[in-house]
């Protein structure tokens, strides 16, 4: 046995999993598409499998990342599908009223409109959990459900197509050679993770997470950080919301976000996330949604048939969460691999509170994926 | 706690008032002359619901058609549960209209109500999907699309596009699946699959094919990766406009002209479907038309003055090519 500190000091590091089976995923793609690593410019842009997969992975990365905060206080968000769905809806109705659709007030205004509404609903969910004190599964189910039917009672239950080349940059557009929805991404997640590690506040939401009742004594105003989660989670899907109709110049209130609070809770999970609340990675969660897209990706190109699509995609999940799992290492590959001094063998490898430096570090390696 | 729970109770009265409200939406729109003072006919019409552009151009079809046959059409809205559309036929059966049509929201599960139907001798007319039942004299006709048809003719015009195109060699298509299990992806795939192997089997071939869901967002990253793994793709089938209006975007992305590059052949004839083809990114379209009010009338017109009609009334259905685009174009409602 040759174990290095530094090799253990690696495995155990929160992010190593999903780290290793996404390069996996990467990798098995090489054999179906021989160029799938290169990345060469066209029309002015970079183009590649590598760009396709965070740009179709934008809005998952941002719903994700929403979705990590209201999770680590213990707390879930069934309605994101539907505030993704709205938003969009919003959005492009009020644009396609415009004579002069490419006129950037019209298009900023429109744009305010959606996220507005998007906040609207994170407000009525943070209300019904943190005042009303509605279980979140219930609360959030409400948006879920009835949200899809305002979506297409905006859009009269037709596609909303528009004509916007300003609205058409946000999700489908590209600056200074790169999908400009990188840039709102690495922007949203550098600004959750300054907010969260920098400040008292990510402490203060994994405290509301452990224990709300026992927050609440020591002082932390703990009804105000749920409502603020859940505004913000709803926030992030209202922009993914924009990137969404802006990527195909289309609302579509019926299919919109469909089954993305699935794909976001999955790629929580992924990232070591508790559902128990109390402890959060956003790095951990960048890293999940785009194993959640590669996977997809690598579901179109290397020909699974369709009918299988769903198993395929079962499969994988669970060797990912089984790899997550300090327990299951330990039992398979031995103690080497499994929880060793500084793991807790608690069934998930989630960070902790001191955990600082890997989850900043952890968002610049974003971009370069 | 009172609070609460007094909360709950008004959420859930809400919900149930606005439930029975939706199973009470219905609006009889009277005939708009009877002449002759006879009786005018009395239609009963339980539609899906309105979840797509095609459907509601379809709801309007039959309202419109309805109206000018000088018919009373009582209609009802399912909103997509089959429940409601069972107890909207119910109560055309007890105000005893003449005839029943009804486009069913599920294949299986209608023989109790439709029993109660023939029992009080009330002819019933599907409307664009059918139903699976142990005794076939439940219903009278369907009135609808073959789904298979449209993949032949889908690949009949695909011939047209090449040649037109002066393509040479193999032909190498991509194509994109409707939703998994839904009856026209199934059947689309079938029809075109059935004509590619009886007169193209040596020179085309289905290189990918893979779901995107009917949807624009679907179409345009399944074809994104696509693109990817098969760069020498010169030929996409997609089940619906909107998937391949959704591949076009993919398509330019990766430096590719739509419609010279890559052929595109769809499924549908909506306006937007039309207007790409208008700009040369769509090479053909094969209609699935959902403005089958008029055949409708005829059919309930024909059952009630007790002639016999045929099983499956096919909807009248054209295939367009791009020379045909522009002049199409104003006159497509949907």
């Amino acid at each position: 046995m040759t174990t290095t500190p530094r090799w253990r000091a690696l495995t155990q590091h929160h992010l190593f999993w999903p780290v290793a089976v996404l390069v996996v995923l990467l990798l098995i793609n090489v054999p179906f598409t021989p160029d799938f690593f290169s990345i060469k410019m066209t029309d002015g842009h970079l183009y590649g499998s590598l760009v396709s997969i965070v740009l179709f992975g934008s809005p998952l990365i941002l719903v994700a990342v929403g979705m990590t905060l209201v999770i680590a206080t213990g707390g879930i968000d069934l309605s994101v599908g539907a505030v993704v769905a709205i938003t969009g809806a919003l959005t492009c109705s009020y644009i396609s009223d415009r004579s002069d659709q490419d006129a950037l007030s019209g298009v900023f205004l429109a744009m305010g409109i959606g996220l507005v509404a998007a906040v609207v609903c994170g407000l009525w969910n943070g209300f019904l959990v943190a005042r009303m004190g509605i279980q979140p599964i219930i609360a959030t189910l409400i948006i879920m459900v009835a949200g899809r039917g305002v979506a297409q009672l905006i859009t009269d239950g037709q596609i909303i197509t528009i004509n916007s080349e300003p609205y058409k940059l946000i999700g489908g557009g590209y600056w200074l050679t790169l999908p400009f929805s990188i840039f709102v991404v690495a922007a949203v997640v550098a600004v959750t993770v300054a907010l969260t590690r920098r400040t008292a506040l990510g402490l203060l939401v994994e405290s509301v997470g452990g224990n709300a009742e026992a927050s609440r004594l020591v002082g932390i105003r703990s009804r105000r950080i749920k409502i603020m989660v859940y505004v913000f989670c709803a926030l992030c899907a209202g922009i993914a919301g924009l990137m969404i109709s802006s990527n195909t110049s289309a609302a579509d209130g019926n299919n919109a976000g469909l089954w993305i609070e699935l794909d976001a809770i999955l790629a929580v999970v992924i990232g070591g996330t508790s559902l128990l609340g109390g402890r959060f990675s956003i790095g951990g969660t960048v890293v999940g949604a785009l194993v959640i897209q590669t996977l997809t990706t690598t579901i179109y190109t290397i020909g699974v048939p369709t009918q299988t699509n769903l198993v395929f995609k079962a499969a994988v999940v669970i060797v990912v969460c089984l790899l997550q799992s300090p327990k299951f290492r330990a039992k398979v590959f031995g103690a080497r691999f499994g929880s060793g001094p500084g793991a807790n063998g608690s069934g998930t490898s989630a960070a902790t509170p001191a955990d600082t430096t890997p989850t900043t570090a952890a968002a610049p390696k974003m971009e370069v994926s | 706690m009172l609070n609460r729970r007094n909360f709950l109770t008004a959420a859930v009265g809400v919900a149930a008032a606005t439930g029975l409200a939706a199973c009470a939406k219905e609006d009889d729109s009277p005939a708009g002359s009877t002449s002759g003072g006879s009786k005018a006919l009395v239609l009963g019409f339980s539609q899906v619901g309105s979840e797509s552009g095609w459907r509601s151009a379809n709801t309007d079809s039959v309202k419109s058609a309805a109206k000018e046959a000088g018919y009373t059409l009582k209609f009802s809205d399912a909103q997509q549960k089959q429940e409601n559309q069972i107890s909207a036929i119910r109560s055309y059966i007890t105000q005893g209209v003449d005839v029943i049509a009804f486009s069913p929201v599920v294949v299986t599960g209608w023989d109790a109500v439709l029993k109660e139907a023939k029992a009080k001798k009330i002819p019933v007319v599907l409307t664009d999907r059918s139903v699976e039942t142990s005794d076939e004299s439940l219903f009278v006709t369907l009135v609808g699309s073959d789904f298979t048809d449209e993949g032949r003719r889908a690949a009949k015009i695909l011939e047209k596009v090449l040649e037109k195109a002066g393509h040479k060699g193999a032909v190498k298509i991509a194509q994109l699946e409707g939703t998994t299990g839904a009856a026209p992806a199934i059947e689309r795939a079938k029809g075109f699959k059935e004509v590619m192997e009886a007169d193209h089997a040596d020179d085309w071939k289905i290189v990918v094919s893979q779901t995107g869901d009917f949807t624009r967002a679907g179409g345009k990253q399944v074809m994104a990766a696509f693109l990817q793994s098969n760069p020498d793709i010169n030929v996409l089938f997609a089940h619906n406009d909107d998937m391949g209006i959704g591949a076009i975007q993919a398509i330019e992305a990766a430096g590719k002209k739509p419609g010279k590059d890559i052929l595109i052949v769809t499924i549908d004839g909506v306006k937007d479907g039309f207007v790409a083809m208008s700009e040369g990114k769509i090479n053909a379209i094969v209609e699935c038309n959902p403005l089958l009010g008029p055949q409708l009338m005829e059919v309930v017109q024909k059952v009630k003055d007790g002639e016999t009609v045929e099983r499956w009334i096919k909807t009248k259905e054209g295939d367009f090519m791009q020379d045909q685009a522009k002049a199409a174009l104003p006159t497509r409602k949907y």
